[in-house]
């Protein structure tokens, strides 16, 4: 039953984050970068380049390879895997990173606890869900929860040094040094691991053909349920956000105060009460990213570290402050980190980082930053 | 025009205490004070300067700063000698550790291309990740930097009959290196060079306009500052005889951070101070209190100095010393200024 | 002018601890093992171990009573030495329990060469270089390390299930190069095989191994998974959702109890998962039995069962105790005399008599074991084997076994 709607959550996910880059969905990408779109439309060779190695992947993931194929790649069922795990990886990344980059885009605040909040709202989501037996539950608690977080710190501490964004950094830091030894007083060491609700345990079938056996039977390929979830959840909060930004009085505010903070201020708008919204959704987001995170991985001491380094990576690649640039930068750097696992497994993690100085070089501001 | 016979006048009392203390110091000191205490204070309040040089004079935080001083440290056993039989190249040591420091000063202006393009708070992001991604690095990589394990058996050089990891002369290397960076960086700071980096650091838009090369001086700024941190390297894997990928870990970036806001980014004094603290927790804190909760500890010290005390422990001692002052001198004006220029002056 | 009173307070911090002598009579033994971070909890189980052992003789040994002074490291080799250092140059202390890991076991050997009248025996790193290659002679080990812990599994897995091919899947460092050259080795030597293109080492910390399940190949016959902790609980979980169907090899931390006892779903499919390590929780016999009894009278609060990390502090204090005991707690001579007893020393210990080769490293008892279902559901690791005096080579002798080159991830070839 799943398999259509997943299918086309996929190709809806992957248009959605293509299309500014290609220059398809006119709608989506003039509300963004225009300036890049009409770039990319005055160069129709890269534009054909990137539909050329869309359709040349679309085969690859439907078509029977052939021989040489997988001489040349290995056997399809790593590869399309892989691709699968990807996506789905850069569906968590831009849970996390896409809160980190919305509070950095408005309030030039490095959100360094960002990790930190993550975990918590892992631990809590736990907690509740333990409780309660609802995994559901658990998850929304573990958003308002870390949302009501944000906003007292937003208030209590931000609010109290703002315009110094240095000293932000620096109390960003010591509270991620802080909470997570009080994290491992209170959860020590073990690793924890939430149960999904058991209708997304286990592996779905898709519509996709991994071998052919030699009695001339289909292997379809199997997928594990719970991580084609978290790329329909990542989507679902991705255009959500979109909506948000775009359709909404508060994320007019928003966006006008990322161009320019000051001019948002001279119109009269009660900026206080914009921040302290922002940080509350990109806070619960980190929260909510826990409880996901914690599903389809695990969440141990460690793992703020792990997810604040990954936001960071994201949001340099994408570009700071960007929600678009969140998910294109999810999507390189989680496809760079399963192919890198699955290809070459010992490199993988440098990988990734060789793309964020590459970028760095050659667009310091990000894929998707303002000069 | 300042002869230097008056310019070693102007230096205060205090400071020729301090000198003559930290000169005779080993003398009555155990050797483990001398050593591990004395020497590594001076070796991470190094790194520290180097990270005070660039936060404190150009507005610029590097949580690099410890990789920079990995990369020296890291050279020796490639390029030198090591008991692990992966490379060490066997090169004479007075080539070996200018090379050192000469390839980490060339990594750190490396560093700064790339990060400081970008507006002031981009930096500290952009650092934090070139120092993960090259900890991940020399943990995955083998042929070169022997991965997981790193290296040992790097050892300390003899000559004049002296061997320089014996603590009394190894402590005179690390005092030596660090009051020549420390000399260097209060001089520096009112030369033209210092001037303007922190004129571009309070209004870069300004300086632009004014003709001076923002970025150059930036960039500049970084490879002084890979200068400091690479001595700091050599000296550090000198010390523990051995490098590895925990050396250079991101939970050491920050130590360097707290180490470097807790004792102040006003006066190059400052970075040693937080280390000596630093350093006599990290041994002695285990007596007073839970090891457990070491890092609340210094998470909440680290805290408190951000918010109640922005120039760390140079700025209690400023306040204390204003509030006596002002006592001395019936209602006169504290002379504490907000400029980083007039506060040193004052501590000179 | 203002620097010098807190100068003047720290000199007489340095004078007033520079003074701290130790009291002439009494024994200073210095304890380092990770009390902070996230493997506190394994180094607060090692702090057990040497306290069991003290509490035994009553914190006293040979007539004299003995001051234990604890140090912290978090896990890196340079802040074991800088503890170390500590305790034996500033506290004083004649011997010295630890280190935890690997890599800082490694470290701690070396520093030792350069304090010769102090003892040093292991806490429970386990790295085969600490005693196989340039010993030192005052570095003493008397728990087995990584390569030793797997003996019989190897020779187990090709006899008794058949198991001819494998796929390996390690984390990326010296203590799983170890562990699978310590099961390769005999496995392929028997006629078995692990190719080079079937083993996949992925970095420490991993939490996604979805792309590795998916790689893995499909045509061996079980996969041997040398993980620990958080890793091996996401692979385990992992591996079970993508629909994988392969039996499974365990390293000795890969299904121990902190990865079968973790939060979350039980993972039934592990269930007749064999591995080997130096302890086994389910062991009857009489002087574990024991040992574990004591365990939980003393620490209620501790693990449900002592760790291999308690039981490895546990055994090395212990050795040291009993040398003590025999000099009559004379360390004068810098400690010489109860050194000679320590390389000669043979004795009782949970797990079965314990002994030291030439260089210094245990021969003692190794469990093969199996995961099975318990009497209220949960998983334990039953033993099926206890394999005793396991030397450090493997049964070979020391120059051949030298040869076998140092672990590595592609030792052995095993093509």
């Amino acid at each position: 039953m799943h398999l259509k709607t997943v299918l086309g959550e996929i190709s809806g996910y992957a248009i959605m984050l293509y299309a500014p880059i290609a220059g398809l969905g006119g709608h989506i990408a003039n509300s963004y970068r225009i300036e890049v779109v009409r770039s990319l439309r005055q160069r129709p060779l890269l534009t054909a380049l990137v539909l050329l190695l869309a359709v040349v992947l679309l085969w690859m993931i439907f078509a029977v390879w052939p021989e040489w194929l997988v001489d040349a790649l290995g056997r399809k069922k790593t590869f399309v895997n892989t691709l699968l795990n990807g996506l789905t990886l850069a569906g968590l990344y831009f849970l996390v990173a896409s809160g980190f980059t919305l509070v950095f885009g408005l309030m030039r605040n490095v959100n360094l606890a960002h990790g930190a909040m993550y975990l918590l709202g892992g631990y809590i989501g736990y907690e509740v869900a333990e409780r309660t037996g609802s995994w559901i539950l658990g998850a929304a608690v573990a958003f308002l929860a870390l949302a009501i977080i944000g906003v007292v710190l937003q208030l209590v501490v931000f609010r109290r040094m703002q315009g110094d964004d240095l000293r932000q950094t620096l109390v960003t830091i010591g509270i991620s040094i802080v909470a997570a030894d009080l994290m491992l007083a209170v959860w020590s060491g073990t690793t924890y691991q939430f149960q999904p609700p058991d209708w997304l345990f286990g592996a779905t079938e898709l519509p996709i053909i991994s071998a052919i056996r030699s009695s001339g039977d289909a292997v379809f390929l199997k997928y594990p349920t719970y991580r084609l979830a978290v790329l329909f959840i990542a989507i679902v909060v991705g255009v959500a956000l979109w909506l948000f930004l775009n359709r909404t009085k508060l994320g007019m505010m928003v966006r006008a105060g990322v161009d320019d903070r000051s001019m948002l201020e001279a119109t009269g708008v009660n900026v206080n009460l914009v921040f302290a919204m922002v940080f509350a959704i990109g806070a619960g987001l980190a929260g909510f990213a826990g409880v996901i995170g914690g599903t389809a991985l695990s969440i141990a001491p460690g793992e703020d570290v792990r997810y604040l380094l990954a936001s960071l990576v994201v949001v340099i690649v994408g570009g700071m402050g960007s929600v678009t640039g969140a998910a294109i930068g999810a999507l390189l750097i989680g496809m760079a980190e399963q192919f890198g696992l699955a290809y070459f497994p010992t490199y993988g993690v440098v990988l990734t980082f060789l793309i964020m100085i590459g970028v760095l070089a050659f667009r310091p501001q990000g894929l998707m930053g303002q000069a | 025009m300042t002869t230097p016979r008056s310019y070693l006048g102007q230096i205060q009392p205090g400071w020729w205490v301090l000198a003559a203390f930290l000169l005779v110091y080993p003398w009555f000191a155990t050797n483990f004070f001398t050593y591990q205490i004395g020497g590594y204070t001076l070796i991470l309040g190094m790194i520290a300067l180097s990270l005070m040089v660039l936060a404190g004079y150009g507005g610029m935080v590097s949580l690099a700063q410890i990789t920079v001083a990995g990369v020296a440290a890291y050279t020796l056993p490639i390029f030198g000698e090591n008991s692990v039989g992966v490379l060490g190249l066997g090169w004479p040591e007075w080539v070996l550790y200018p090379f050192a420091i000469l390839i980490a000063a060339v990594f750190s202006t490396l560093v700064g291309l790339i990060s400081v393009r970008t507006e002031g708070i981009y930096t500290i992001m952009i650092t934090l990740a070139i120092a993960v991604s090259f900890f991940f690095f020399a943990r995955q990589n083998y042929a070169l930097f022997n991965g997981f394990q790193g290296f040992s058996g790097v050892d300390a050089p003899s000559f004049w009959g002296i061997y320089w990891r014996d603590p009394m002369p190894f402590y005179y290397l690390c005092l030596a290196c660090a009051a020549f960076f420390f000399c260097a960086t209060v001089y520096g700071a009112r030369s033209t060079f210092g001037l303007t980096l922190q004129a571009i650091r309070d209004n870069p838009r300004r300086m632009g306009a004014l003709g001076y090369n923002v970025t150059a001086h930036r960039v500049y700024a970084f490879f002084l500052a890979g200068l400091i941190a690479g001595t700091a390297g050599v000296l550090l894997v000198l010390f523990n005889g051995r490098v590895s990928p925990g050396t250079i870990g991101v939970d050491i970036a920050i130590d360097i951070l707290v180490i470097a806001v807790v004792g102040g980014l006003r006066h190059p004094i400052g970075p040693f101070l937080g280390a000596l603290a630093f350093v006599l927790l990290e041994n002695f804190a285990i007596d007073l209190i839970d090891r457990e909760r070491f890092n609340t500890v210094i998470g909440m010290a680290f805290l408190l100095v951000v918010f109640f005390s922005p120039d760390g422990l140079i700025g209690l001692w400023q306040k204390a010393a204003a509030k006596m002052r002002r006592r001395d001198n019936h209602g006169a004006k504290p002379t504490v200024k907000s400029t980083g220029e007039e506060t040193q002056a004052d501590l000179a | 002018m203002f620097v010098k009173p807190k100068m003047l307070a720290t000199s007489v911090l340095a004078l007033s601890l520079a003074t701290t002598t130790a009291w002439a009579e009494d024994i200073k033994m210095g304890a380092i093992a990770v009390l902070e971070g996230a493997f506190a909890v394994l180094g607060e189980d090692s702090m057990r171990g040497v306290e069991m052992a003290l509490e035994e003789f009553g914190y006293s040994a040979g007539g004299k009573s003995i001051e234990l002074i604890k140090q912290s490291s978090d896990a890196s080799p340079d802040s074991a030495v800088r503890g170390a250092r500590k305790l034996v140059e500033q506290d004083g202390v004649q011997i010295l329990v630890g280190p935890l890991s690997g890599s800082e076991g490694i470290a701690i050997k070396d520093y030792s060469k350069t304090q010769p009248d102090v003892t040093f025996v292991n806490g429970s790193s386990g790295a085969q270089d600490t005693t196989l290659r340039e010993p030192s002679e005052n570095f003493f080990r008397f728990n087995t390390e990584g390569a030793q812990w797997m003996a019989g599994l190897g020779e187990y897995v090709y006899n008794e299930k058949g198991y001819r091919s494998l796929a390996v899947v390690s984390e990326d460092y010296s203590f799983p190069y170890t562990q699978v050259f310590g099961f390769l080795e005999p496995f392929c030597r028997l006629g078995g095989s692990a190719p080079q293109d079937a083993r996949f080492y992925v970095p420490i910390g991993n939490k996604d191994y979805s792309s590795v399940i998916a790689a893995l190949p499909d045509e061996v016959d079980a996969i041997y998974v040398a993980l620990g902790g958080a890793d091996a609980v996401n692979f385990l979980t992992q591996y079970e959702q993508a629909g994988g169907d392969l039996p499974l090899i365990g390293g000795s931390i890969t299904v121990d109890q902190t990865v079968l006892g973790s939060k979350g779903r039980t993972r039934e499919f592990v269930i007749g998962t064999p591995s080997a390590g130096p302890i086994s929780d389910t062991w009857d016999d009489p002087r574990w039995q024991a040992f574990v009894a004591t365990y939980k009278e003393m620490f209620p609060d501790g693990f449900p069962s002592p760790s291999l990390f308690a039981h490895a502090y546990y055994i090395n204090t212990k050795a040291a105790l009993l040398a003590l005991d025999e000099v009559g707690g004379d360390v004068s001579d810098g400690g010489a005399k109860m050194r000679e007893v320590l390389a000669a020393l043979e004795f009782e210990t949970p797990t079965g008599m314990v002994k030291l080769d030439e260089r210094r490293q245990a021969i003692g008892s190794i469990f093969l074991t199996e995961v099975v279902e318990g009497p209220d559901g949960n998983l334990l690791n039953k033993t099926i084997k206890v394999t005793e005096n396991v030397n450090q080579t493997l049964g070979v002798p020391y120059e051949k076994f030298l040869e076998y080159g140092a672990v590595s991830r592609e030792n052995p070839a095993c093509e």
